[in-house]
C-alpha cells in the first residue's frame, strides 16, 4: 500500500477497530505528513468515520499504533492528546455565545482575558465572521455555525485538525463555498487536516491525497489524480466519477508488448498486468474518454462504430449510451460536450465512429 | 504479527466520574439493594430471627383471610387500569385531536390530582357519599366503603399519569397516514381502528401497566375507603402497625412485590420499542374543526373536570364547614390540628422540610448520576449495576420501601441506625422511592444533547466539570426543575415509605392526614389534605414562573 512514507507526522501501523464480531477496520497503515490536507472518503459505513475517532481517542482501536509527531498516542484518551475537531452537527455549545464558543478552549489553556478577547476577534476575522461574536448558535446559518466550528477547533492551535462530514449538512451553494474557504484557510494555517467525507466531488477539490476506504479496507491512497486517472481497483473506479465495465477476455502476447481485450467481436489495444492474460476481466473507460469523430489517427486500432441508442440530456453535456452488432449485447456510454454535439449534430439513432484510447482503458481482474 | 490489544488509558476525568458514579452506586446500595436483602431475608425468618425457610409463607398461603387480598388487590388495580385508560384516552383524544375551546385550561384541571395525596379522593367520597352523605342516593343503595369508593379514589389518582403517557402517544401521530386513509376514503371509524389506536398502542399499554402498578402499591385510597375491603397494601400496615407482626408484613411486602415488579419490567420492554415509533420522520398532526365532535369533547371534558373539582372543593368545603352535618356554619375550627392526633401544625412544617430537602438532595444525586452513567467511559459493569438500580424503585411499592428500611436501618448492628426516625432517613426514603423518574427525566435531557459536547471539549482539554457546569447544566435546566418539582410534589404527598418510618418529632402532613382520618377527625384531615394541595400548586406556580424566568433570562439561545 501507497500510504506508508517515512518522516511523516502521522503514522498509523496495523489498526484494526471490532465492534463485537464486526471489524470496523481492518489492518490499516497510513501515513500522513506534517501541513498536508488528507480526505477519508468512501461510501456510509465504510469505516472512514471509525477510523477519524480512533486517531482522536473517541473511540479506541482494538490493535495498533497511532503516532503524532513522533509521540505514541495509542492508548491516550482524547484530552491527552493534540487535535482540534468540527464535526457534522457543529457540536457548538447552544447556550454560549459565538465569542464565548471559540474562547472555550482558549479559556482551559489560562491566557489572559485580553488576550482571549484579541485572538476570538482575530479567529472570527479569519473565518469572515465579524461583529458575529455576541450571537447565539441558533441565531446563525449551518453555514455560518460551520464557520464558528471550524474557529472554535483551530482556536487552541491544534497540531492536527479533524473535519468529520463538515461540509454534509449544508445547501449546495453553501458547500461549495465553504470548501474553498477551508481549503484556503488550511494552507494559510499549515496545519495537519484529516477530513472525512462520503462526497467525491469535495475529495478531489479540497485534498492533496485521497484514502479511499471500503468495507474496512484502505483500496488506494493517492493524489486526486491519481485516483481519478488511474484507480487502483475496480472498487474505486465505480466509486469515483463513472466508469463503463466491460466484460472482456485478456488476449495478446506479452513478449510482443502486445497485449488486448476482446469484448464480443472486437479487440482493443491496452495495457494491463500480464499475469491477467488469458483471463476473463472487465475492461473500464470513462465516459469522457470516448473520442468522437471522423479525424481519427490511422494507428488507432480502438475505433469502432456504434449506434447512438440514446442521449440524456445534463447540462453541459450529453450522456450517451452507445451500442454496437459487434459489442454483441455490451454497451457503454459515452460524453459529449455541448459544443460537440451542436458541431457534429449528434443525435440519437446516428451511427458514428468513436475511438476508445489505449491509455484510457484499465483492466481489473474480476 | 503479534496482535495486542490496545488498552486505553483512563484520563482523569474518567477517573474521577467513575468516583461520582461509584458514590451514588454506594448511595443507591445502602438506600436500596441493602434495605431489600433485608425485608427478603426477614421473610424467612421467625420473630427470633432464626431462618425457618418457607414457613412464614405456608402460613401466609394457608391463611384465607389473608390471601383473599390478593384477589382484592388483582380485582381492584384491573378495573382502576381499565376505567382509568379508557377515561384518559377520550381526555387525551379530546385534548389532542379535537378542535375545542379550553383545552389548556383542561389540561391544568387533568394533572390537579397529582397535587394531592391520593387519601384525599377517599375523604372526599366520604363526604359524598358516606353515611350521611351529600349524594348518597347517587349510589342507589350501593356503599361507598369497599371497592366501589377505592376504585373511583384510584381513578381520580391515576388519571394524571394515564393522560401524560397516552398523550405523548397521541401527540406523535403521522399527519401523513390520516392523509393517506383520507386519500382512499377510509370513514373515520376506520381510521381511527386502523391507524389511530394502533399508533398509540405502546401508549396505552404503557399507560395501563403504570396504573395497575400505582394502584396495586397504593395504600392512601383503600385505607381510607375501603372498609372492611382487604388489599395487600392495606395487610402489610396493618400487620406491621396493627399486630407487629414483621415477618408476616415482610411475606406480604414480597408478595406484593411480585405484581408490581412484573408490570413494571414488561412496561420497561413495551416503553422500548415506543422509541423505534417515535425516531420515525413524521409530518405533525393539525386537528380540523368539526363542529359537533368538538362539542362533544368538551362535554366530555366537563364532565371529567366536574369529577376532579368536585373531589377537590368537596374536601375544602368539608374542611371549613365546622360539624358537618349538624352545624354547617363555615369555619378554621378543623384548621387548630395543634388540637389534634397527627402531629399539628409541625407535620406541615415538617413535609416542606422534607420536599425542600428531597427536592435539592435529590435532584443534585439523579442529575448527576445520570450524568456520570450516560456520559462517562469504561467500567461498563459498575455502569450496568447503576442503571438497573435506578430503574429498581419504580418496581418496588413504597410500603414494601419504607418497611425495608426498619429491617436495615433499624437493625442494632448497624452503623446508620442513628437515621432512624430523623428527617435524614425520610428524605432518602423518599428521594430513593422517586429515583426512577426524575433519573429517566434526567437521561432523556442529557441523551437530547448533541452527543459531540464531550468529544469537542475534550479537544479543547476542558475538565469534565467544567463542561457540565458550563454546557450541560445549562442546558439541561429546564429538565433539571422539573426532576426537582417532581420530587418536591411527591414529598408533600406520599404516605406509602414513609408512614413506617417518621418519628415523634418528624410527623408528616400526608401522614397526619392518615392519622387524623384514622382517629375520626375527617374534617381536620380533609383541611391537612387541602394544605398540601395548596403548597404543592403554589410552588408548582412558582416552579412555572421561574421556568420561565431561568428560560428567559440563561437560554436566550432558544429563541431564533
Amino acid at each position: 500500500m501507497s500510504g506508508q512514507r517515512t518522516n511523516s507526522y502521522l503514522k498509523i501501523r496495523g489498526l484494526t477497530k471490532k465492534f463485537g464480531r464486526f471489524t470496523a477496520l481492518s489492518d490499516v497503515e497510513l501515513d500522513v505528513d506534517e501541513g498536508e490536507f488528507v480526505c477519508f472518503l468512501g461510501p456510509s459505513g465504510c469505516g472512514k468515520t471509525t477510523l477519524l475517532r480512533a486517531i482522536a481517542g473517541l473511540d479506541i482501536q482494538t490493535y495498533g499504533q497511532i503516532e503524532q509527531a513522533g509521540k505514541d498516542i495509542s492508548d491516550l484518551p482524547p484530552s491527552e492528546r493534540d487535535f482540534g475537531i468540527v464535526f457534522q452537527s457543529y457540536a457548538l455549545f447552544p447556550n454560549l455565545t459565538i465569542a464565548k464558543n471559540i474562547a472555550y478552549g482558549l479559556e482551559n489553556e489560562g491566557h489572559r482575558k485580553s488576550d482571549i478577547l484579541k485572538r476570538v476577534t482575530e479567529l472570527l476575522d479569519l473565518v469572515g465572521m465579524p461583529d458575529q461574536s455576541d450571537k447565539y448558535p441558533s441565531q446563525l446559518s449551518g453555514g455560518q455555525q460551520q464557520r464558528v466550528a471550524l474557529a472554535r477547533a483551530i482556536a487552541i492551535s491544534p497540531g492536527l485538525l479533524l473535519l468529520d462530514e463538515p461540509l454534509s449538512a449544508l445547501d449546495a451553494k453553501v458547500r461549495v463555498k465553504l470548501r474553498g474557504e477551508i481549503k484556503d484557510l488550511q494552507e494559510k494555517l499549515g496545519v495537519t487536516t484529516i477530513m472525512v467525507t462520503h462526497d467525491q466531488e469535495e475529495a478531489l477539490t479540497m485534498a492533496d491525497r485521497i484514502v479511499v476506504i471500503n468495507e474496512g479496507v484502505i483500496e488506494q491512497v493517492g493524489t486526486p489524480e491519481e485516483i481519478y486517472h488511474t484507480p487502483a481497483t475496480q472498487f474505486v473506479a465505480d466509486f469515483i466519477g463513472t466508469m463503463n465495465f466491460l466484460p472482456a477476455n485478456a488476449i495478446g502476447k506479452a513478449a510482443m508488448n502486445d497485449l488486448k481485450v476482446r469484448i464480443g467481436d472486437i479487440e482493443l489495444d491496452c495495457d494491463y498486468d500480464e499475469q491477467l492474460l488469458g483471463k476473463q476481466v472487465l475492461a473500464s473507460i470513462r465516459p469522457e474518454d470516448v473520442v468522437v469523430g471522423n479525424n481519427h489517427d490511422p494507428a488507432d486500432r480502438n475505433v469502432i462504430e456504434v449506434k447512438i441508442d440514446n442521449i440524456e440530456f445534463l447540462g453541459a453535456f450529453g450522456r450517451a449510451t452507445l451500442s454496437s452488432t459487434q459489442l454483441g449485447a455490451v454497451r457503454f456510454m459515452a460524453d459529449f460536450s455541448a459544443n460537440l454535439m451542436r458541431a457534429e449534430k449528434i443525435s440519437r439513432g446516428m451511427t458514428i465512429s468513436v475511438s476508445l484510447p489505449s491509455q484510457s482503458i484499465r483492466v481489473y481482474a474480476i | 504479527m503479534t496482535m495486542e490489544i490496545v488498552k486505553a488509558k483512563t484520563s482523569r476525568d474518567d477517573k474521577q466520574m467513575l468516583g461520582f458514579m461509584l458514590i451514588i452506586v454506594c448511595y443507591l446500595v445502602v438506600a436500596l439493594a441493602l434495605p431489600l436483602y433485608a425485608i427478603l431475608s426477614k421473610s424467612f425468618k421467625n420473630h427470633d430471627g432464626d431462618f425457618i425457610g418457607f414457613a412464614n409463607y405456608l402460613e401466609y398461603f394457608s391463611t384465607p383471610a389473608l390471601t383473599y387480598s390478593i384477589q382484592n388487590s388483582l380485582t381492584i388495580s384491573i378495573l382502576t387500569m381499565v376505567i382509568s385508560v379508557t377515561v384518559a384516552f377520550i381526555l387525551a383524544y379530546a385534548l389532542n385531536r379535537s378542535c375545542m375551546r379550553f383545552k389548556s385550561v383542561f389540561k391544568v384541571i387533568a394533572l390537579v390530582p397529582i397535587l394531592v395525596p391520593s387519601l384525599l379522593p377517599g375523604i372526599a367520597l366520604v363526604y359524598l357519599f358516606g353515611q350521611q352523605g351529600m349524594i348518597k342516593s347517587l349510589l342507589m343503595g350501593y356503599e361507598i366503603y369497599g371497592p366501589i369508593g377505592i376504585v373511583i379514589s384510584e381513578v381520580f389518582f391515576t388519571l394524571p399519569h394515564a393522560l401524560i403517557i397516552i398523550t405523548t402517544a397521541l401527540s406523535i401521530a403521522d399527519s401523513r397516514l390520516y392523509e393517506a386513509a383520507d386519500s382512499l376514503k377510509t370513514s373515520k371509524i376506520k381510521t381511527f381502528f386502523t391507524v389511530t389506536l394502533p399508533g398509540a398502542r405502546y401508549g396505552l399499554i404503557s399507560a395501563a401497566f403504570v396504573v395497575f402498578t400505582l394502584t396495586i402499591t397504593d395504600f392512601g385510597a383503600p385505607k381510607v375507603i375501603g372498609g372492611g375491603y382487604n388489599v395487600l397494601a392495606t395487610d402489610i400496615y396493618k400487620q406491621v402497625v396493627g399486630q407487629q407482626n414483621f415477618e408476616m408484613g415482610a411475606v406480604v411486602s414480597l408478595v406484593l412485590l411480585l405484581p408490581a415488579a412484573v408490570a413494571f419490567f414488561v412496561d420497561r420492554l413495551v416503553q422500548r420499542k415506543q422509541v423505534a415509533v417515535l425516531s420515525a420522520k413524521a409530518v405533525a398532526l393539525e386537528p380540523k374543526p368539526n363542529k359537533a365532535f368538538d362539542l362533544v369533547m368538551l362535554g366530555y371534558c366537563l364532565l371529567v373536570a366536574v369529577f376532579i373539582l368536585g373531589i377537590l372543593f368537596t374536601c375544602q368545603y368539608a374542611a371549613l364547614v365546622e360539624f358537618y352535618p349538624y352545624n354547617l356554619t363555615l369555619g378554621f375550627t378543623n384548621y387548630q390540628f395543634d388540637l389534634m392526633d397527627g402531629g399539628g401544625w409541625d407535620s406541615f412544617y415538617n413535609s416542606l422540610e422534607l420536599a425542600s430537602w428531597t427536592a435539592v438532595i435529590g435532584t443534585i444525586m439523579v442529575f448527576l448520576g445520570a450524568y456520570m452513567v450516560e456520559k462517562g467511559k469504561g467500567f461498563n459493569m459498575g455502569r450496568g449495576l447503576f442503571q438497573f438500580l435506578a430503574m429498581l424503585p419504580m418496581a418496588v411499592p413504597g410500603l414494601v420501601l419504607g418497611l425495608a428500611y426498619i429491617f436495615f436501618f433499624n437493625s442494632p448492628n448497624n452503623p446508620l441506625g442513628f437515621l432512624y426516625h430523623t428527617m435524614g432517613i425520610l428524605v432518602i426514603s423518599t428521594v430513593t422511592h422517586f429515583y426512577t423518574v426524575s433519573h429517566l427525566t434526567a437521561i432523556t435531557a442529557l441523551k437530547q444533547m448533541d452527543r459531540e459536547f464531550e468529544s469537542v471539549a475534550a479537544s479543547l482539554k476542558a475538565p469534565f466539570h467544567r463542561t457540565f457546569r458550563k454546557i450541560t447544566v445549562p442546558v439541561c435546566l429546564p429538565a433539571i426543575l422539573d426532576i426537582s418539582i417532581y420530587l418536591f410534589v411527591n414529598a408533600m404527598t406520599t404516605v406509602s415509605a414513609v408512614v413506617f418510618l417518621y418519628g415523634p418529632h418528624t410527623n408528616l402532613a400526608s401522614v397526619a392526614v392518615l392519622n387524623m382520618d384514622d382517629a375520626g377527625d375527617i374534617a381536620p384531615a380533609a383541611a391537612m389534605g387541602m394544605m398540601i394541595f395548596y403548597t404543592n400548586a403554589v410552588v408548582r406556580i412558582l416552579h412555572g414562573f421561574l421556568t420561565r424566568g431561568v428560560l428567559k433570562k440563561t437560554q436566550l439561545w432558544r429563541i431564533r
